[in-house]
């Protein structure tokens, strides 16, 4: 039996190639998407030059070579030098690094938050619900990018408060999806059984329905990475995000900036590589929900 | 913020519908802005800077030190400070700014008003085009001007402002010279006009002056341009989503069936349906762009609120940047709940 039938068939013998089954089929439809493929393969080619960066880009993002300020692009300098003779080539690369992690921090950080508020506001309905859901709603009515700047001033600039600005700002609708899945599970039969079981709330929200909110909480994730991007790029333009010398995206575009009419790639490049990755995430994203989420199959 | 919290049973069963509505509409713009003020409470109270410190220098003696400490009230706990620090911001007092000298408030008058100057003409441009684009590309689902219209929108969702704006000024400003650079008016103009409102292109009329009218217009096209096209990605995307929606119930199909033309049913059936969410998209898009010109502003040297944000956020001074935050976060709330109150208003069900 070739692998392709096993996975396809219509009577798996053990959960785990049911599971796998389910799996290949999600694959193929994603497959079937080829904006969602473009977004993958941006994606992977952003995990991939974070990875490589030392060997895709061997020269010093942050070391200074005066004697090399500002040359256009060449065949040395794929994307030319900027205003302190480092390749923007290698800069580029290596902030993908930083790109990654801002992405993934913050990612790591809302989600759980969102997961539990979420689930615990819907689990437990009342009182525990109101409170819970008014501060979600008042986070949700905050302007994002103006909080993460009084935050980040308060904090200080670079890259952890940025984060952590970036963080606060932005769990609250990661609360509500969660809540809203929440609600169509709390009665449902197989929870029932658990609670007669015997389970204490606390299991079941962190055992029973967490785990099914969290394909929900992926999509999502994945479509606020953009988001996520765009805002840290934004904070770094405007000088509160990572501090120089560090390679961050949004503060090479910055720094270009008051070379954009005779030197422009200094400017350009950085910026269209912000572009080019939260495009990727959108299309990514996008691509993912046609293919996890039930309701649109 | 469209969908609230499902109201208690038995609550306000006593008033007429439209009056509870809008108690709970004040109820909720209280307790946002209440969060609101605490947050930028607890953001003062945990600026590294000691505001005695900044008062009276780090070589006072012990006595002067606590005699400031209590004169700036924070020797109280901190619900009382909290307290008066809300009658302040109720009064409109955000302190003094360090670097202009005037009360936080008359800086906020004067530059928060080019900030809506460009909020608003860029959500005209989203209107104007958005909406009509949206219903296009519902009518025509699958085919070439739907995707143009996802394309547009996709863009929109990713590229960075202020990337965009640089890009805008490179080609159109320095290459082309189709539109002029950086600022509200070109240097010349720049003093003369006396700010009565405070926008330019009502000023410069009031003034009498019609090429510095022109000049302003020159210097917007760009900034409005761009916001203009966030502001449109957002409204097309939403227009046709609502769009589709409609065209897919049965009462189209009825219309259709009775001969009626096709612009008939897109326009006058679906479309008057799609009106009411359609506001509060346009209301959330707009409170965006106010927040959204920080960065705009900053790369088209715009002298509006985010940029005085910025600025003082740069020169340390918290009460400026709080001051400023505490405005844009009451005009983003306030459009944000008068969209939802309008949904309820509007659309017969919601009530």
């Amino acid at each position: 039996m070739s692998g392709r039938a096993w996975l396809l068939s219509d009577t798996p013998r053990s959960r785990g190639q049911a599971r796998l089954g389910r799996a290949y089929l999600g694959w193929l439809a994603f497959l079937d998407n080829p904006l969602a493929v473009v977004g993958f393969a941006i994606v992977a080619g952003l995990v991939l030059a974070a990875l490589l960066a030392p060997w895709l880009a061997p020269g010093s993002p942050i070391d200074q070579d005066l004697g090399r300020r500002l040359l256009p692009p060449s065949a040395e300098d794929w994307f030319g030098t900027d205003e302190l003779g480092r390749s923007i080539y290698a800069r580029v690369v290596h902030g993908a690094r930083l790109t990654l992690t801002i992405v993934v921090l913050v990612a790591v950080i809302v989600a759980p938050v969102g997961l539990l508020v979420g689930t615990a506001a819907g689990y437990a309905g009342g009182l525990v619900d109101t409170v819970l859901m008014r501060i979600t709603d008042i986070f949700l009515a905050f302007p994002r990018l103006i909080l993460a700047l009084a935050f980040v001033a308060a904090l200080g600039p670079g890259i952890e408060n940025a984060v952590i600005a970036i963080a606060i700002t932005s769990w609250p609708p990661y609360a509500r999806v969660a809540r809203a899945e929440t609600l169509t599970l709390r009665n449902s039969d197989f929870i029932a059984a658990v609670r007669l079981q015997g389970a204490s709330p606390l299991r079941i929200v962190l055992r029973h329905v967490a785990p099914l909110c969290i394909s929900s909480l992926i999509i999502r994730v994945t479509l606020d990475m953009a988001g996520i991007i765009l805002t840290a790029a934004g904070l770094g333009f405007l000088g509160l995000g990572a501090q120089p010398p560090l390679p961050e995206w949004g503060a090479m575009v910055s720094s270009g900036r008051q070379y954009l009419l005779d030197q422009w790639w200094v400017a350009t490049i950085p910026g269209a590589a912000i572009f080019v990755v939260s495009l990727g995430f959108n299309l990514l994203g996008d691509g993912l929900r046609d293919v996890i989420d039930p309701k649109r199959q | 913020m469209a969908q609230q919290t499902a109201r208690p049973a038995g609550a306000s069963a006593s008033l007429p519908p439209a009056v509870s509505v809008f108690l709970r509409f004040v109820a909720a713009i209280l307790l946002t802005f209440l969060g609101l003020t605490a947050v930028t409470f607890v953001i003062g109270r945990v600026v590294p800077i000691d505001p005695v410190l900044a008062v009276v220098g780090d070589r006072a003696l012990p006595e002067v030190y606590a005699r400031v400490r209590a004169e700036l009230g924070l020797d109280l706990p901190l619900y009382r400070q909290y307290w008066i620090y809300l009658e302040n911001v109720l009064a409109g007092d955000f302190g003094t700014s360090v670097i202009t000298s005037r009360r936080v408030i008359d800086d906020i008058l004067i530059f928060f008003p080019a900030t809506i100057e460009l909020a608003t003409l860029a959500t005209l441009v989203g209107v104007l085009l958005g909406v009509p684009m949206g219903v296009m590309a519902a009518a025509c689902h699958g085919r070439w001007p739907d995707h143009l219209v996802r394309l547009l929108g996709l863009v929109g969702y990713s590229v960075p402002v202020f990337w965009l704006g640089l890009m805008g000024l490179l080609l159109f400003y320095a290459e082309l010279g189709w539109v002029a650079g950086p600022g509200r008016v070109d240097i010349f103009y720049e003093g003369l006009i006396e700010p009565v409102t405070g926008f330019m292109l009502v000023d410069t009329v009031l003034a009498g002056e019609p090429h510095a009218f022109r000049s302003a217009i020159d210097h917007l096209i760009l900034p409005v341009a761009i916001l203009g096209y966030f502001s449109l990605a957002y409204i097309s995307r939403m227009t046709r989503s609502f769009m589709l929606e409609q065209l897919g119930q049965e009462y189209i199909t009825t219309a259709r069936v009775k001969g009626l033309s096709e612009a008939r049913v897109v326009w006058r059936h679906a479309f008057g349906n799609v009106m009411v969410p359609l506001v509060t998209v346009v209301a959330l898009s707009y409170a965006s762009l106010l927040e959204g010109a920080v960065l705009t502003e900053t790369v088209f040297a715009w002298p509006g609120l985010g940029r005085y944000i910025t600025d003082s956020l740069f020169n340390a001074d918290m009460n400026a940047v709080l001051g400023g935050t505490v405005v844009v976060g009451a005009a983003f709330i306030g459009l944000n709940l008068f969209s939802d109150l309008l949904y309820r208003l509007l659309d017969p069900r919601a009530g």
